[in-house]
């Protein structure tokens, strides 16, 4: 048996023992998807009892290293543990924006200090974090940020405010980009950390389309920040968030940016009906939903390839752009034939059927994805710019 | 196996890429265009390919052939693509090839090894009318005597006329039946038609051809997993083609947008058309992504091989139509001209696009494979 087969067989052991039955079941609701934090609520027992037998195996974050509360498996052991998980239909033990954000960030820009304190609660689910990057007045233009921290000697006095911060209302502390220097566009950018609960921090929801409220407005007004609490550089901040939203936009790419990877015409033949011939019974949606598999199947191949080439690096720096602007339009296609296969039944806005109208919570959902975390006109504008070599763009 | 080309593969592009551009450039074409060429190929330069082994590349090795796999013919096929190159590789080391290694016995024995050797060109007689429908041949195999009576009409048969050898499907008694007909059969007909990308395709007219038993390609009635072979391997490789024809159109577009200016500016500097190019790029990229998935699961002879190959036709048939119409359309008036490559870019996709199933085809075929 090689190292990778005994490695997949204690997984599978260590799964059986540890992961609850009541984990293996769908998520059904968002009081499923275990966020952590302070102020967490645990729905159940199990979820609970999940996300400690992972924090403790370090499953939550198992690529990281051990000292920073991961499990300090190599890239095939992760791929492995992923795979084993999905057999048995796991849930996550842990999503947050610590885990796929702040913590890349720091491993990379982090000194040691600041990876033992920040990044262990992050793995154990005990700090949640939210990002503070648009403002109002800066979305696409993200770099024209006007948050500013003052000069206080040893620390900073933080006036501005932030917009689309995910869950900051639910959040425990931020990571943001904070103007420090107004004389200097790029390098003029602080990548700070400071605690929600820091006096002069507000948050507003706001309701979306979709009727619920993920994003908030976040409001700073004289907030005090200790100078001790950014990452990178002083004035340097642009560079991490750059790294990031590469990292954000690889991350989409690689987790299936273009959502569910399966066959939406299968699905649905089953809830419509089949003709004599064996077709679903509806030839033009039949067609649109064939045309949509040809691209998901294709996708599904180009992130195959892509993360071949990014891990080995042998992909285009630039290319996470192309896999984000491809993949995000490809899902909000999937959810307009959902719409259409679903009928005036998708429309059920809140009926227990429709389960709180999921699906058309979820079109709308989507109609986010080529917006946030850059849109797929600038993802066009970079993919021109870096590797097309066009002039002037 | 990673999905990017190993360094034995990437040494074959190496070698391959120059030669096909130096020896058969798109100016190549339009010498056998204008010469009113008969034949439809260069013979010297399949002389020159079968100096480089290039033909007898899917040959096993015990058959004289250089044993390789769908991902290599398809570093061939892209140059042959990228640079619009006539050529009768892909019925010939492809899908003629694909069909007798899987077959075995005497016909592979006979014909395996002339291909190797560059001495054997072979034609694909499996389309009937003027779409691509391989569920419904018509054309039949009666017995008669110790062999078989052949009779039907084929068509989109490429170098039909000038084939050494012609592989037939017919209707047999209890399912598919695939024939070598050689090129001297009596009642055996082939008609060349000019297309539009210039190549010459045949109306083949089996009118009441006798082949001995032998002549079976594999077993009777068994020609349906030959044929299918055959279909996968010449639909792989077709759409390989595509993402060549479709490079190169939008490279040279490309180059065009840094080159040509209006209102002051170089029109690459247009929003308008940096968005349409950048979109390209990435139907391009899926396209060629799709591609070597349906080769590597073609050569690990994996089960979902099927799937992808219909896939890989059906997305490259796409992204390289939109490589060839915005090409045409970014280039402006130039680009209707004769003279320009980009009209004999969308020229040559078109004919890649129908031939061994189109779009439309190979969407069905995805429902139908997924159960709807």
């Amino acid at each position: 048996m090689s190292e990778l087969d005994a490695f997949r067989a204690e997984v599978r052991d260590w799964l059986e023992a540890n992961c609850p039955a009541e984990m293996r079941e769908p998520v059904r609701d968002e009081g499923d998807v275990c966020w952590g934090g302070r102020n967490w609520v645990f729905k159940n027992d199990a979820q609970k009892q999940w996300l400690e037998a992972c924090a403790a195996k370090g499953y939550t974050v198992p690529d990281w290293p051990k000292p920073y509360g991961g499990a300090g498996l190599t890239p095939e052991q992760t791929k492995i543990l992923k795979q084993e998980m999905k057999r048995i239909k796991a849930r996550s033990p842990l999503d947050s924006f610590g885990i796929w954000m702040l913590g890349p960030a720091l491993l990379q820009f982090g000194t040691e200090e600041q990876k033992v304190q920040y990044l262990n609660p992050i793995a154990r689910g005990e700090i949640r974090w939210c990002q503070g990057y648009s403002e109002p007045g800066s979305g696409s233009d993200l770099v024209s940020l006007q948050t500013f921290g003052e000069d206080k000697g040893d620390h900073w006095v933080v006036n501005g405010s932030k917009i689309w911060t995910s869950y900051a209302d639910k959040a425990d502390w931020i990571f943001c980009l904070v103007r420090t220097d107004k004389a200097n566009k790029y390098q003029g950018i602080t990548f700070m950390l400071f605690d929600m609960a820091s006096k002069g921090v507000t948050t507003k929801p706001i309701l979306l389309i979709s009727g619920n409220s993920p994003f908030c407005e976040t409001f700073f007004d004289d907030v005090e920040v200790p100078k001790t609490q950014f990452v990178g550089e002083v004035n340097r901040g642009w560079d991490v968030a750059k790294y990031l939203l590469g990292h954000e936009r690889e991350m989409i790419s690689g987790g299936g940016a273009g959502g569910d990877m399966v066959s939406i015409g299968g699905a649905f033949a089953k809830a419509f009906g089949k003709n004599a011939a064996g077709e679903l019974d509806d030839p033009i949606l039949r067609a649109e939903m064939a045309a949509f598999d040809v691209d998901v199947f294709a996708y599904r191949a180009m992130g195959e390839r892509f993360m071949d080439m990014w891990k080995t690096g042998r992909a285009h720096p630039a290319s996470s752009n192309m896999m984000k602007y491809v993949g995000t339009e490809l899902n909000k296609r999937r959810h307009e034939l959902v719409m259409s296969g679903g009928g005036s039944e998708a429309l059920e806005w809140d009926s227990e059927e429709t389960k709180g109208g999921a699906r058309a919570r979820g079109w709308l959902r989507t109609k986010a994805n080529s917006i946030e975390g850059g849109t797929s006109e600038v993802m066009l504008n970079v993919i021109a710019k870096r590797i097309l070599d066009l002039p002037g763009a | 196996m990673p999905l990017y080309h190993n360094d034995d593969q990437a040494m074959l592009k190496d070698s391959v890429a120059p030669f096909v551009a130096e020896q058969a450039p798109v100016s190549h074409l339009r010498k056998l265009r204008d010469s009113a060429d008969a034949t439809g190929f260069s013979c010297d330069l399949w002389a020159q390919f079968t100096e480089m082994g290039l033909p007898g590349m899917l040959v096993p090795e015990e058959h004289g052939g250089l044993g390789m796999g769908h991902m290599e013919a398809g570093i061939v096929l892209e140059e042959i693509g990228r640079n619009l190159t006539p050529s009768p590789f892909l019925s010939t080391s492809v899908g003629a090839v694909a069909a007798l290694a899987k077959a075995g016995g005497t016909q592979a024995g006979r014909w395996l090894p002339a291909i190797a050797s560059g001495e054997a060109i072979i034609a694909l007689a499996i389309d009937e009318g003027a779409k691509h429908r391989p569920d419904r041949i018509a054309t039949t195999a009666t017995r008669a005597g110790n062999g078989f009576r052949l009779d039907g009409k084929k068509s989109f048969v490429l170098h039909g006329h000038v084939a050494d050898m012609s592989i037939v499907a017919a209707k047999t008694d209890g399912g598919i039946t695939l024939f070598a007909v050689p090129k001297d059969a009596k009642g055996l007909t082939a008609d060349p038609r000019r297309l539009v990308d210039s190549s010459l395709a045949s109306h083949v007219t089996l009118d009441g051809v006798e082949v001995d038993a032998d002549a079976v390609i594999g077993e009777v009635d068994a020609g349906g997993d030959i044929l299918d072979a055959l279909l996968a391997a010449t639909r792989t490789g077709a759409a390989a083609e595509m993402v060549g024809v479709g490079q190169g159109a939008m490279d040279m577009t490309v180059t065009y947008l840094k080159e040509r200016k209006q209102f002051g500016k170089l029109i690459g500097e247009f929003q308008g058309l940096q968005h349409r190019a950048a979109h390209l790029y990435g139907e391009m990229e899926v396209a060629r992504a799709t591609v070597m998935k349906a080769q590597q699961l073609l050569d690990e002879g994996s089960e979902g091989a099927k799937l992808m190959v219909s896939v890989a036709k059906a997305k490259a048939g796409r992204a390289a139509n939109l490589a060839v119409r915005e090409g045409v359309q970014m280039h402006g008036g130039i680009g209707m001209t004769d003279e320009y490559d980009i009209g004999l870019y969308m020229k040559r996709d078109r004919a890649l696009a129908e031939y061994m199933g189109d779009v439309h085809y190979h969407i069905d075929q995805v429902a139908r494979m997924n159960g709807y």
